[in-house]
This record gives structure tokens, sequence and C-alpha cells, in this order.
């Protein structure tokens, strides 16, 4: 697994408190992972944060899944 | 009128988490202040407050996992925090957790907090200024608004009946245990969970205070020593924090579950000062009328009580309210016992009146008054029994609660003993 996916991964179990075999690609944050509209909202800041990038709302509103989540920073950061 | 009694308790306090051992060491007179710990007090001047003791929930410690997983917790100021804790504590105590529809539709939630997430507010402004706006946490608003303590309650619990928030500084607690109580006999609940929470001890509360001239600042080295009501070498009333809680219940509904009754509230009392912001007027006759008023509801005479927990917060203001009581029970204030127990705990501000009213009915159910303590020598004589460094026992029928808050704002609850 990639640096990125391992840090994204490492954030969202901090924040929305799940168990790390449960982050998988197409895990949903709000289907799969408990979280509610105000949680995606502070993740993508910590993702933000932690790679220091910026996702303007229109992306932000696309990362749905752990997976979209490393697709878009992978390519943000690339 | 639909009869209201107090059927659960939860405390959160400088002296411990939970009521029972809260109240064990307040009739030890012990004191709940130390020099703050929470953040670099040096600088200010007054570097002493009554901390909530932190620690792995043992011995009555205070374990915030204990009441909010770590995840929801970093979500909310810790005044909160403290607030579901009590509620919590309430709600268990009562034997309260309702599985069907219409007995949640019945419950509401009144829990207010006098300033509530100040800190919060204080650091995510900061976190603006130097880091932009884009920084701010989703959680910031619902994590610092007053109400939001009801809010989380009742979604934790499913209770779907009034959902409201006392805001009147330091008589919140007392205005939420009221105001909760006449829902109660209005019959727009039959069940309201109910008190105050505050978590003031930061450097903005503690600097904006100070600048009140409110805080008593000439203790740092013996800060146990501070909170000293009536004494003359009081200097100004100590911060606290923490959160108080009650179960109101109507008397037929609390009989029929055979639930556990600590004492009926009788009566309560409110009045505004019209005098000025932060002061009482000389004669305080505002407190004077909120406990006439409040002994008008409960049909009592003044002669009837037997104790009073003073707002008593350690400042002037001690013996203008002790001025009010005693014209008030004129010749018969000999037979009343009054104390502050602010002495130990410090002042709680917007949770005070909830912590002291759970105080009054414990005061009714162990037939002893919790001590005033570092009442070396008093300001003044008085005729009531103050209970200097000791608790009092005696026969505690009838027990009322007093509190004041800036604005002029006054407000009195009288317990009954329900036989």
């Amino acid at each position: 697994m990639s640096d990125v996916a391992d840090r994204v991964k490492k954030i969202v179990v901090e924040h929305l408190g799940v168990e790390e075999d449960k982050v998988v690609d197409n895990a949903s944050f709000i289907d799969d992972l408990g979280a509610d509209s105000l949680d995606t909202v502070e993740l993508v800041m910590a993702f933000e944060e932690e790679f220091g990038i910026e996702i303007p709302d229109d992306a932000a509103e696309t990362i749905q899944t752990f997976g979209d989540a490393v697709k878009f920073i992978n390519e943000a950061a690339a | 009128m639909r009869r209201v009694v107090v059927t659960g308790l939860g405390m959160v306090t400088p002296l411990a988490c939970g009521v029972e051992h809260t109240w064990s060491r307040l009739l030890e007179g012990q004191s709940g202040a130390g020099t703050i710990t929470r953040f670099d007090a040096g600088h200010l001047a007054t570097t002493y407050a009554c901390e909530i003791p932190f620690g792995d929930g043992s011995d009555g410690t205070f374990n915030p996992d204990d009441w909010m997983e770590p995840k929801e917790r970093r979500k909310v100021d810790d005044f909160i925090l403290y607030g579901i804790s009590a509620a919590e504590q309430a709600v268990t105590d009562a034997g309260w957790t309702p599985e069907d529809e219409e007995s949640r539709v019945r419950t509401g939630v009144m829990i207010g907090s006098g300033i509530g997430g100040l800190n919060t507010i204080a650091e995510t402004a900061l976190l603006v200024k130097e880091r932009g706006p884009r920084r701010v946490s989703p959680f910031f608003i619902p994590g610092a608004l007053i109400n939001l303590i009801s809010g989380q309650v009742s979604i934790k619990y499913g209770f779907k009946g009034p959902n409201h928030a006392v805001v009147t500084a330091c008589s919140t607690g007392a205005h939420a245990i009221g105001d909760a109580s006449r829902l109660i006999m209005m019959d727009d609940a039959d069940v309201m969970i109910a008190g105050g929470a505050e978590s003031p001890i930061s450097e903005l509360g503690i600097a904006g205070f100070n600048a009140c001239r409110a805080l008593s600042t000439k203790r740092g080295n013996e800060p146990e020593m501070a909170s000293r009501p009536w004494d003359e070498d009081r200097d100004g009333f100590v911060m606290g924090e923490g959160a108080g809680v009650v179960v109101l219940e109507e008397y037929e509904h609390a009989m029929a579950r055979g639930a556990k009754i600590y004492a009926e509230v009788l009566g309560y009392g409110m009045s505004g000062d019209a005098y000025h912001i932060t002061a009482p007027p000389p004669d305080h006759e505002g407190a004077e009328r909120a406990m006439r008023a409040a002994l008008r509801h409960a049909k009592l005479k003044p002669s009837d009580i037997d104790y009073l927990n003073a707002h008593g917060t350690s400042t002037m203001a001690d013996t203008i309210e002790l001025g009010a009581v005693e014209r008030m029970m004129g010749d018969d204030a000999d037979r009343a016992t009054m104390s502050s127990t602010k002495s130990s705990i410090g002042h709680l501000l917007g949770a005070a009146g909830a912590v002291e009213s759970i105080f009054s009915v414990l005061a009714i159910r162990d037939q002893v008054a919790p001590p005033t303590i570092n009442l070396d020598t008093p300001s003044v004589q008085s005729p009531i029994h103050l209970a200097p460094n000791a608790k009092h026992e005696r026969e505690i029928k009838v027990a009322l609660s007093n509190s004041f808050g800036f604005g002029g704002t006054n407000a009195s609850l009288v317990f009954g003993k329900v036989d």
C-alpha cells in the first residue's frame, strides 16, 4: 500500500473511530464507516492539512469512499 | 397544579465526579481549589481555581472516556462533556430510560450554561486569525452552542419532549430547574432532565472575570483558603467548573413507577434588580422578593425554612444577601442554618444553581447542612447559623437555594421533604 493510502487510512481511523480493516477502497465514509455530512467536511479538512493541498468544495463532493480520497490526493499531489 | 419531585441526581464538581463522592467530601469540609493546571496561568492576576479532578475514573476522579467516545469528545467544548456526564448520572440514578414513544415524547431536557463554549470560541478565533477561515471545524458551532447539551442528551436517550436551555449567568442552573418544574406543572412534560454546566477555566475566562474585579487574587500560596464567604478576609470568588443535573418528575408518575423520591420542588421565585450589570443594590431587595415569591408558591412562611444554600460567592455581596435573608426571616432568623458551599467548590457559574440545588436536596435527605469552610472571622455578626467550618446536623424539612446572576437576575428554589 502506498504511503498516501496509509496516511489517509490513519486519518479516517482517527476521525471516525473505525477499525482499520474496515477502511477498504470501496468503503463509503457515510454508508459504511458511520460518518455524517459534518464528519466528511472535517475529513476533507484533515486531508488538506496532512497533504498540504486545497480540495475545493465541488471536488470534495466527489470524494465518497476511501479509494476516492486516495485517488484524488495522489493526483493532486502529483 | 401538578406536583413535581426530584427522582435523579448527577454532578461533576471540583471535589469529585459523582454525587456521593462530592457530597461526602463536602461534608468533610474539603476544598476543591488549587493552582490552575489546565493552562499556564502564571501571567494572570488570579493563578488558582477549583478544577475538576481528572483521572482514570476511580475514587471520584473524572475520566472523560467514561462519558463520551474520544472521537465525539473532540467535537464539543468541555461544558458539554460535563453536562452529558451529569445528565447520564441523573438519568441512571432515576432509572428513567423509556423505550416507548409516548414516554419519550413526555420527557424533555433543559440544561443551560452561563457562557457556553468560551474556550472553543477563543481557540477558533485564534485559528482563523493565524490560518484563515477554511481551517474552522464543522463542529465548531455545534460544539460551542449553549443548548447543545440539551440537544445531545435528547439524541442520546430519544427524549422528544420540550428541548430548551437557560442562559442567565450565575442563576442558570436554578432557573433551569425552576422553569423545567413549571413545564411539568403545566403538563408540557411528565419528566424533565434539568440543570446547568460550565467550563470557564481558560485564559480568557479568568482574564475576563479578573477585569470585572470579581475573582480572588491574593491567595496564590494557599488557594484552598481563598473561597471564604462572609469572612472578613475574603477578596473575591474562586472560579469553578462542572455540571449539575436533576431528573424532575410529576409526582403521580414517579409514584406509579416506584421511583426513589429525594424531595419535592415546592416553590420557585424570580426577580430582577434593575440596578447594575454586575452588582446587587445595597439592600438587595430583589433577592428578598425572589425568596418570598418562592415561599408564596410553596405556601410556606420564612420561619418554615430550615436550611438555606446561599449564593454566597466570597465577595462583598455575601453580607448583602445575608442582610436580605435576615430581613425576611425577622425574629425567626436564629432558627435557620445557612451555608455557602462555594467555600468548598468555588463558583460554578451556570452550573452553580443546579449543583447547589442538589446539595439542598441532599441536606433534606441526610438531615445535615454542609459547612461554610474558611469562615474564621465573620465580617458581620448574624443570628443565622452559618455552619462555620463544620457541618451542622439538624432537622431539615424545607431547604431554599439562592442564585443571583450578572444583569441583576435572581432565582430562589424551595425544596421539601416528601413523607
